[in-house]
């Protein structure tokens, strides 16, 4: 039996069903990822594992035991928000002991335990401040030290990072990674920013609508994405996906008509015009600085984007020929499954 | 604010000059009321009234002679606290249920609950006056308790609602899964970050509770009455004596307009639901 398991967990809010029967096992000291688009359930999900949103069907165990009807309070997980949801009447050194204080632990493990992830956040000159005080990486730190003081079996993130600026974003993706690898604790981290998933992730699980489309690694669903819907979602800028019957001529395409071909941008590569495998006109240029993306719209209007890593002398309006990596080529069918090369 | 001097034209002379003829207009009873308390009461039925006058203090002495001041001050001061620590005991634990556990229901809930303040309390006087003659208390401070309480009670809930939804919900998710009870998540991290609310709320249930004059008259006779029943009972069939009147009503309304003037920071916030910071 698997540390974490959920089976055919369902949750319902009035009719509407938000989570359609998820099976997932989680081994002990994994990291694992919920990703998905807005309202997908990944959060849902999240709140049923902390406890906070009741399972209508199916069951939760946890470490062997079967935790579904078990309350927040005595599931033994801690829980870091995307609010931070700080303790504002509390000190830092409040708010990090508060688990403890409530379980009636003696002072000096208390001391002992607080001051050691402390020491391992940076948060040691800021323990008498208040929330209001500090910066809001600050306040992030707490709230993870606030969860490891507790030295719970399983870690739950609910967005840490979207509240933080693009450059505390990377910063504070780093230090979790690094409380990941010295604490090895199991870890469910929810989050719709596919960099943190690719990044942070042993396993990704990718949500759309209460269900499950893909569980693998992070490298897994980027090379062998198993639908449409995960291809388009795992990657920065999108898969380009053209329809298959514009590809007449492009090397042997097993796909029947109404299917699609994906090529990740990396896999174009853009020629002089007249030249290439498809013909197009250049949309857009985003100049990057280390990459370079270049938007392109063939000529029955498909649109693509190729990435390289030069700089270019294209500019929009120019027509090119775009050649697509047939090794690199993913394949699927009309219900946007994938097919096997 | 700008520190610059003001700009006057036409139309702020026009406001100013209006809500100083509205703060006087309101500010004149209580401003006569107290002239009148030290005048005799030849003085105070004297036509043109007086302004100028020499004051003398018999009216108090007088009041004190007559009835009890001090048994109903103490009747009105118990009552409200009384009925203020009561109403928040109950009216705090029905807010939290209603601000952190909402259903479809809990807004139709507060509506009904708001409704019963719009039915003249006289409606309610026949059975609550039979259940307090059954129950043996009549002319009880428990009776008048009880029914400021339940009286006020509407209010305290819709105030206490109103502001604990301005406290997030994920602090006290973040309670319960550092292990509190629902008792530990009230009192360790829902009071303290709602201090100011209880506080202002308590506040106008005092106030209000204090100058309630309807239970107070009508439960009440020689043992329990506030002072507003102290007040009524210069309305005698010889006349009203005015300056005596107006000594006894001084005395009723002074603690509590010299108590609401150093908390009117917290009434007034209280009754805004923190809308005004």
């Amino acid at each position: 039996m698997a540390f974490i398991e959920l089976r055919h967990v369902e949750k319902f809010f009035g009719s509407h069903q938000a989570i359609k029967g998820i099976d997932l096992s989680i081994e002990r000291g994994e990291f694992v990822v919920f990703v998905g688009p807005s309202g997908c359930g990944k959060s849902t999900l999240l709140r049923m594992i902390a406890g906070l949103e009741s399972i209508d069907r199916g069951s939760l165990w946890l470490d062997g035991k079967d935790i579904t009807a078990l309350p927040s309070s005595k599931r033994d997980v801690a829980m870091v928000f995307q609010s931070y949801a700080l303790y504002p009447h509390m000190d830092v050194f409040g708010n990090m002991s508060f688990a403890l204080k409530l379980a009636q632990a003696p002072v000096s493990i208390i001391q002992e335990k607080v001051a050691r992830a402390a020491k391992i956040l940076g948060l040691e000159p800021y323990l008498k401040r208040t929330p209001r005080e500090l910066s809001g990486g600050q306040r992030q730190r707490v709230a993870i030290g606030r969860a490891i003081v507790r030295a719970p079996k399983v870690f739950l993130f609910d967005e840490p990072l979207s509240n933080l600026d693009a450059a505390l974003r990377g910063q504070t993706r780093v230090e979790i990674a690094k409380l990941h690898r010295e604490l090895g604790a199991t870890t469910i981290y929810v989050t719709h920013d596919q960099v943190e998933a690719m990044t942070l992730a042993d396993r990704v699980v990718v949500l759309r609508d209460g269900r499950i489309e893909q569980v693998g690694s992070p490298l897994e669903l980027y090379d062998r994405p198993a639908n449409q819907f995960v291809a388009q979602f795992i990657g920065t800028p999108q898969m380009n996906m053209v329809p298959v019957d514009q590809l007449q001529g492009v090397g042997n395409l097993p796909v029947s008509h109404g299917g699609f071909v994906g090529v990740r941008p990396e896999k174009l590569a853009l020629r002089d015009a007249g030249s290439g495998q498809v013909q197009a006109r250049v949309e857009l240029i985003e100049p990057l600085g280390a990459e370079t993306l270049i938007y392109v719209s063939t000529e029955r209007g498909t649109p693509l984007v190729a990435r390289q890593n030069e700089r270019t002398a294209l500019h929009a309006g120019d027509r090119v020929g775009v050649d697509l990596d047939v090794t690199a080529l993913h394949l699927f069918d009309a219900t946007g499954q994938r097919v096997a090369a | 604010m700008s520190d610059r001097p003001y700009k006057w034209t036409a139309g702020l002379a026009m406001r100013t000059a209006g809500a100083w003829f509205v703060t006087l207009l309101v500010f004149f009873p209580l401003f006569w009321l107290g002239l009148t308390a030290f005048k005799t009461e030849l003085q105070a039925i004297a036509v043109p009234p007086l302004i100028v006058f020499a004051p003398t203090l018999e009216n108090f002495t007088a009041v004190q002679e007559r009835s009890d001041y001090l048994l109903y001050a103490q009747n009105s001061l118990v009552t409200s606290l009384a009925s203020t620590l009561l109403g928040l005991a109950i009216a705090a634990p029905a807010a939290y249920s209603m601000a952190f556990f909402r259903t479809r229901r809990t807004r139709d809930i507060l509506m009904w609950m708001l409704s019963t303040k719009m039915m003249p309390a006289v409606g309610a006087l026949v059975p609550i006056y039979v259940i307090a003659q059954v129950t043996g208390l009549l002319d009880s401070r428990i009776a008048l308790t009880v029914v400021f309480a339940l009286s006020n009670l509407p209010i305290m809930v819709w105030m206490l609602y109103s502001q604990f939804r301005d406290i997030p919900n994920e602090i006290l998710e973040a309670a319960r899964m550092d292990g509190a009870s629902v008792w530990d998540e009230f009192r360790q991290v829902l009071l303290p970050l709602s201090i100011g609310s209880l506080a202002s709320t308590g506040l106008l249930c005092l106030v209000l509770s204090w100058n309630e004059a309807f239970w107070s008259l009508n439960l009440t006779a020689a043992k329990a009455g506030t002072l507003a029943a102290l007040i009524a009972s210069y309305s005698s069939p010889e006349g009203l004596f005015w300056a005596k009147l107006s000594a006894a009503s001084v005395m009723a309304i002074a603690p509590i307009v010299v108590f609401g003037w150093f908390s009117q920071k917290q009434l007034v916030q209280g009754l805004t639901f923190g809308a005004v910071k």
